[in-house]
This record gives C-alpha cells, structure tokens and sequence, in this order.
C-alpha cells in the first residue's frame, strides 16, 4: 500500500507541477456553473435542491473525466518512463490503482470546489442536505467509473487525444443507453424487458437513485463493478503491451 | 549474480532473440555489442522484467524475473534507452521518488539522494524541472536513478549515447568503479567502451550471441592478431617472404603469422632477420588485432564477409 501512496503523490504532483490543473479546475467549476445557474433554470425552478446541479454532471464529466485522465498511461507509453515505472519494483496493480486514485482525488477535490452551491442553496431554502449528500457521493462514483474508462482507453495508445476521444465514446454510449429519449425510441420496437436490460447497464439509470437521494446498494454495485471491471482490463491491456 | 538461459523473444514471425545463454558474475563488467536491431535493447528489457520472454528464463541474484519479479528488480537498477525521466518533476522529485519506491525513507532518502547527485555531477541542476535540462543531465538524471539504491546489478542501455567527450569519459570511469562491487551489463556500439570499462564483452548478431570472451580474446580473433609490422631500410617483400604472408604498406611491411598461436615465434624470426641484416628499424609493432574488425568480420552478412 505504500508504493501506491507513493504513486499517487507523484501523479498528484504531475497535476499540480503545470497550469494545467488549475484551468481545469477553473473550468469545471465555469461549467458547472453555468449549466446550473443559466442552463439549468436553477433560480427559475423555486425549489430548494441542487437537482439542476446534479443533474448535468453525467454530461460535464463526459468531457472533463477524460480530460483529466488521458494522460496517465497514454504519457508514459509515449515518454518512455512505462519501462522505467515496470522495471522498479512496482506490481502493476499497485501502478494502476495509484493513478486511478490520484486522478479521482483529483476530481473530488473539484467537486469540493463546487461548495458555493451548497451554501447558496442553503441560504435561500431550507433543502434536504441528506439528498444533497447523496447526490456528491453518486457524482463522485459516477466520475470514478468514467475515469477507470478512461485509464482503459489511456493504456491502449500513445496518442492522448485518441485515449480522450475513445473514453468518451465508450462513456457516451454507457449513458445513452438509459437516457429517456433513447430508451423511449428503443420501446417503440423492442419488448420492455429488453429496453430494461440495456438501460441496466447505464450511468444514468443508477445515476438517478442518488440524485433523489437513495443509496442504493445495487447501484454502488454498478459503479464498483464497472471501476473494477475497467482498471482490470487495463491491467489486461498493459501486460499485453509487455508480453509484446 | 545474472544468469541468462536460452532466452528467446518473438515478435510475430522474427525471433528477435533466438537463444541466448549467458552468465555474469560480481565484480564484472560485461559490454554488451551489437548491430542496430540486433536484439540488444530487447535482451535487457527482459532482463530487467519489463518485457517477457517467449521462452527461456532469466535469474538475477537467485530470483527467477518471471517468477519472483518485485524480488528481481529490487536487486536491479536499470538506466533504459534514451534515459526516459517524468519531464514534470524537478531532479530532486525525480530522485526522492525513486528513492521512496525503493523502499528508502527518512534520513537514508536524503542522504542517498544527495550521494547519487552529487556521484552523477547533479548538483547545480538538483532544484531544476527535468525537462528544461540538456541530454547530459537528463541522462545523467536517469542513471542517478538507477544508482540510488546502490543495486547489486547495473543494466545500462548505451549509457554514453549523446554525452560529449568529457561525459563519457567520467561514465566510463564510474562504471568501470562500479564494476568491482558489483555485476553490470551495458550495451554499447562504441568499441573503445570495451577497452576503457569491461573485464569481458559479447556480441551478438541477429539474436544469436556469435562472440563471448574478454576483450584481449576478441581481439585475438581479428586477422590482424599477431602480424607483424616493420618498418626498415634495406628490408624488401622477398627477404621476408619466408617468414609469412607479407603486405606491404606505404615503405613498411606488416607479416602475417602462418599460425596464430606461433605469433610470438614470428616477431622473434623478425627481429633475428634484422639483426642477421642490418637493416636500419624505423618501426617494428606486434599487432594486437583490431576490435572493429572482428566486429565487422562476425557481424556481417555472410555474402558481405568474404
């Protein structure tokens, strides 16, 4: 567990060592904003939730998450330094975890950032903080399984902008198959039970239980699964590289 | 302390290497020759774990690199090709993070990473961002890394590529302080490296090891091993004839020993032939035989070495 601290305080570092994290926390926090405040309807609505807060997040992290993820294998393959990270004393999946853990600290510290909203919320209704609550930790998951997606489609290139592009397309389609209008569109021709088990697999399905403030277990069993499933296959991915 | 075994690596259809078996022990440095593409960058990554082979094992102080691979690399430190470093870190975070993986913490951290700095002439760079540094000290960075913790075994990829004349003398100096504690392997195409740091080299060639010795038996293999070159007035090429094969170069002759292992045989019949004359030396040498040229001759093409 030590290596992976260890791990994890470098590609921290790695974040904070340019501008880089800074504008990206900046913009996040502009897009979350906006969407929010001017998209969302948030003073319009005259309810006291962050409902148009959270609501968007399945679609800021769609561009962001990958954002900030793409470089963590994708770098090293291209710099050279994979061969220099296998060959210290490092199991590869004490690498996987420390940068999965690094850039998912990163991203919580993000929402963190997003307090204001809180408070706003507060001062100007009475909300039920219980929801709110529910809905960061169902944000934080939901962000968690498009960065393991994202560490993926990272170890199969060297090109940045292609593990970027990959990532979304893999997530665009993990929240497209439980969006309304699609599954709407897939009721006209398919049995319900089928429209069921594809929305199943869906970031917004389990999204939404959080979001009304229900922890269900089922749904963190889907975002673990999916975390689980993804940095696995990364691990897959990079020992294929090195059996070459 | 580094056993290698039949080891073979296969990239689709081409074997880049096809069965090499070798062994080095503490206290030797072993320069590892080749043409480009020979199979020598592939050799050490699985030597070092990083690649793994398709058949055959490597050990490394008594740990198999498939098998007990964090025990192998713990024993290691590698300097890889082109001298990789995260650009974003400053030499010291570079070091110390190579330090804390190692295992290294506290004071014994700070004081390896001051050792290694100031061994590998870090000093004036130690607070500077990696990426900011010339080839030299990013080189020299990377080797620093791989010394930190002080491993029993060196793998070094062309440590002298892209240094100047200075650099590489004082890398060879220090391999060459290294080696007597410890086993090292650096592979190199500059044969001179062979002379100034290693107590033996091999070659190899399209992935078979085609030469294993010191680097006074490699030599011992070129043609020129054993000739003898004389330079004198009154001396012609049928006077010597007698004694050899005779060249001649320029006013000078060099004789070519019939066999190699009587070539102490042949300077002394030179030396006797003079004498008996009196012909007037200018120059009489005993060829040692050329590095390059057994490098040449073994590596070559067989359409090419004839």
């Amino acid at each position: 567990m030590k290596i992976v601290g260890t791990i994890i305080k470098r590609e921290l570092g790695a974040y904070f060592a340019s501008p880089v994290a800074y504008v990206f926390l900046v913009i996040f926090l502009l897009l979350t904003g906006f969407f929010t405040f001017t998209a969302g309807n948030f003073f319009e609505r005259g309810e006291a939730s962050l409902a148009a807060f959270f609501g968007w997040h399945p679609w800021i992290f769609l561009v962001v998450v990958p954002a900030i993820g793409m470089r963590l294998w994708a770098e090293e393959r291209r710099s050279g330094t994979l061969e220099l990270l296998f060959t210290m004393p490092i199991a590869t999946w004490q690498a996987i975890l420390g940068k999965f853990l690094a850039s998912w600290l990163f991203i919580a510290l993000a929402l963190a950032l997003t307090f204001p909203a809180v408070i706003t919320v507060n001062v100007l209704g009475d909300p039920d903080n219980g929801i709110i609550v529910a809905g960061y930790l169902g944000s934080l998951f939901l962000a968690g399984s498009y960065l393991a997606i994202t560490c993926m489609t990272s170890a199969m290139t060297r090109n940045q902008v292609v593990a970027f592009i990959l990532a979304i397309v893999v997530c665009l389609f993990l929240i497209l198959a439980g969006f309304t209008p699609v599954t709407d569109l897939l009721e006209r021709w398919a049995s319900p039970a089928f429209v069921d088990a594809v929305a199943a697999f869906s970031f917004i399905t389990h999204f939404d239980g959080f979001q009304r403030g229900v922890i269900d277990s089922r749904d963190l069993v889907f975002f673990l699964s999916v975390i689980g499933f993804a940095l696995v296959a990364n691990g897959v991915i990079l020992r294929g590289h090195r059996a070459g | 302390m580094i056993r290698i075994d039949n080891l073979v690596k296969t990239f689709g259809a081409k074997r880049a290497v096809d069965g090499i078996s070798f062994t080095v022990e503490r206290g030797e440095v072993l320069g590892f020759l080749g043409p480009n593409g020979a199979g020598k960058s592939t050799t050490m990554r699985m030597i070092t774990g990083f690649i793994a082979p398709s058949a055959g094992t490597v050990t490394v102080g008594g740990f198999d690199v498939a098998q007990s691979p964090l025990e192998a690399k713990r024993l290691i430190g590698y300097l890889p090709e082109n001298a990789a470093a995260y650009t974003d870190m400053t030499v010291h975070g570079f070091l110390d993070f190579a330090a804390e993986i190692r295992g290294l913490a506290g004071e014994a951290r700070k004081r390896a990473v001051h050792a290694v700095a100031e061994r590998c002439f870090l000093g004036s760079v130690l607070y500077q961002s990696i990426d900011t540094l010339s080839k030299g000290y990013r080189h020299r960075t990377c080797l620093a890394q791989a010394l930190i913790h002080d491993p029993d075994v060196l793998i070094m990829d062309e440590p002298t590529d892209g240094l100047d004349p200075n650099q590489k003398h004082e890398v060879r100096n220090l391999i060459r302080e290294l080696g007597r504690s410890k086993a090292i392997i650096f592979s190199t195409h500059i044969l001179e490296e062979v002379d100034a740091a290693c107590t033996r080299a091999i070659i190899i060639d399209r992935g078979r090891l085609v030469a294993n010795g010191t680097p006074e038996e490699l030599r011992a293999m070129s043609t020129l091993a054993g000739a003898v070159t004389l330079k004198a007035e009154g001396a012609t090429a049928e006077d010597l004839a007698p004694l050899g094969r005779v060249e001649a170069l320029g006013d000078a002759f060099r004789i070519y020993p019939a066999d190699k292992a009587k070539a102490a045989e042949l300077s002394r019949a030179v030396i006797d032939l003079v004498s008996r004359r009196s012909w007037k030396i200018h120059g009489l040498y005993s060829e040692r035989g050329e590095l390059d040229e057994v490098f040449r001759r073994i590596t070559l093409p067989d359409t090419v070495k004839a």
